[in-house]
């Protein structure tokens, strides 16, 4: 057993709020950067020069790239040998979102109840996804999540009868309907299979992989890629105000599923797809 | 070509913006989402007037993130218009001339805007950083409960925005996107 201090976590939580707000991961800024020179917008240009330099100057003034600074959505991979020490795993993580929101004068986006809307005033809860994986090591990842391209996500239930032309026309109509609304150019999130409830998991995490990083499946990277291309000759470009660049990167996450579902599951990720990691 | 567009702008003036037309703001703007849209139609009706001059507003749809000691304004970019869908044409039929936002907007606001000759534009969402090195000063005036979505009252200068929807109803998140479709 290894024994790991709440407070380090609370430290490292805190950081990874802030780092993640501040520095747009380098594959994302790389694909934007690459981006200007693959658009024939000029408005569309235009604009993913001014995402670049927006960017830039996150990072340097140490500002939130985004005034939407998001859900605290926080993935957790515990080593089966390790020991949290002095509190609850889920209270120092609270905690470290807290501090890191507080003090790094992030935008507090949670309010307590969805009907009644006051807001608890500093980001908290975070939405914690645990993993138990093997040895004595602890995997912390921050991902701040904003509303507007959250609220574009879906979920389909679909028939297995639908097979993948279900799945294209699914995501198609999904991209269709986020259009201008979520902040593009986007980073297309799916999951397929599992359940209701892991489809939707699936596809967060699809979020996290890197850009220009593919399924380990031969045949579910041929579809990452045959959907980045449809979903880049709609036309809706940058910002939905028309042009090459619509979609950053498509990303598919898959996992065995029910002989009569097939769920599938599409969470829209703007271009400030954030997300930051440690291992303690 | 960036048309320099001074606030309050009055109606004559705001149907003469095209869609498509690159413009950079100066003057005033009030932020305001959801729960304070909400609540200043709920106040208006109670008999409470409105917080800001309501006759030829800007009202830019933006929840900032805090200042920092020293600094203006936090992270300062658009929300998505379409949540104020539900309210934008009373504010329009108040006085409302300017909505500042990104995405998408459904036909009673469109007709809305025709009718009262308002235009709809949008700033780059995602560009909160850069947007708010425009705004020279930032006052809540209202709301101060609602946090992030209390009412500030901002002084912009060169504010980049992009006429989306014109006060005729031209519409460049259709038309924008025709030119670039491939078969």
């Amino acid at each position: 057993m290894r024994s790991i201090e709440v407070t380090k976590i609370i430290e490292a939580v805190k950081a990874l709020c802030m780092q993640a707000n501040y520095d747009l991961p380098v594959d994302i800024f790389n694909e934007i950067q690459a981006g200007k020179s693959k658009e024939i917008s000029p408005v569309g240009k235009a604009i993913l020069g001014d995402i670049c330099d927006n960017a830039k100057l996150a990072h340097d003034e140490k500002m939130p790239i985004c005034q939407d600074t998001g859900t605290a959505v926080v993935f957790v991979k515990i080593g089966q040998e390790v020991h949290i020490e002095g509190g609850l795993l889920k209270d120092a993580i609270n905690e470290g979102v807290r501090q890191g929101y507080i003090e790094g004068y992030l935008r507090k986006s949670i309010v307590e109840n969805p009907l009644y809307r006051k807001n608890t005033g500093d980001n908290t809860p975070a939405i914690i996804h645990y993993d138990i994986v093997e040895g004595d090591q602890l995997e912390i990842m921050v991902c701040p999540k904003g509303g507007g391209s959250e609220n574009m996500s879906r979920v389909y239930m679909l028939k297995p009868s639908q097979g993948i032309e279900g799945v294209k026309a699914a995501v198609m109509e999904t991209v269709e309907l986020a259009g201008p609304n979520a902040c593009l150019p986007m980073v297309v999130g799916i999951g397929i299979g599992g359940n209701f409830e892991m489809s939707t998991l699936l596809a967060k995490k699809a979020l996290t992989r890197e850009v220009g990083s593919y399924n380990s499946d031969e045949r579910m990277r041929e579809l990452e890629k045959e959907l980045f291309e449809m979903i880049n000759k709609t036309g809706i470009g940058p910002q939905g105000l028309g042009g090459k660049v619509t979609a950053l990167a498509v990303h598919i996450e898959d996992y065995p599923c029910h002989i009569a579902s097939m769920p599938l599951a599409i969470n829209i990720g703007c271009h400030v797809n954030r997300h930051k990691s440690v291992r303690l | 070509m960036n048309k320099h567009i001074k606030l309050p702008l009055n109606r004559e003036e705001a149907r003469k913006l095209v869609v498509g037309e690159k413009v950079l703001l100066s003057g005033k703007m009030y932020t305001s989402r959801d729960a304070a849209h909400k609540r200043m139609l709920e106040n208006k009706e109670a008999g409470i007037d409105f917080p800001m001059p309501i006759e030829n507003v800007a009202i830019y749809y933006a929840g900032p993130a805090p200042a920092k000691p020293g600094e203006v304004i936090g992270s300062c970019g658009p929300t998505t218009s379409g949540r104020m869908d539900a309210y934008a044409p009373k504010f329009m039929a108040y006085g409302q001339t300017v909505m500042i936002g990104k995405g998408l907007r459904n036909e009673d606001v469109i007709e809305a805007m025709k009718k009262e000759g308002a235009v709809y534009l949008t700033a780059i969402g995602g560009a909160g950083a850069l947007l708010a090195k425009c705004i020279k000063k930032a006052t809540c005036i209202a709301y101060e409960d609602l946090g992030a979505e209390a009412i500030y009252e901002l002084e912009v200068e060169n504010f980049p925005t992009i006429v989306t929807i014109d006060s005729k109803g031209n519409n460049l998140y259709e038309t924008g996107r025709e030119i670039y479709k491939e078969d």
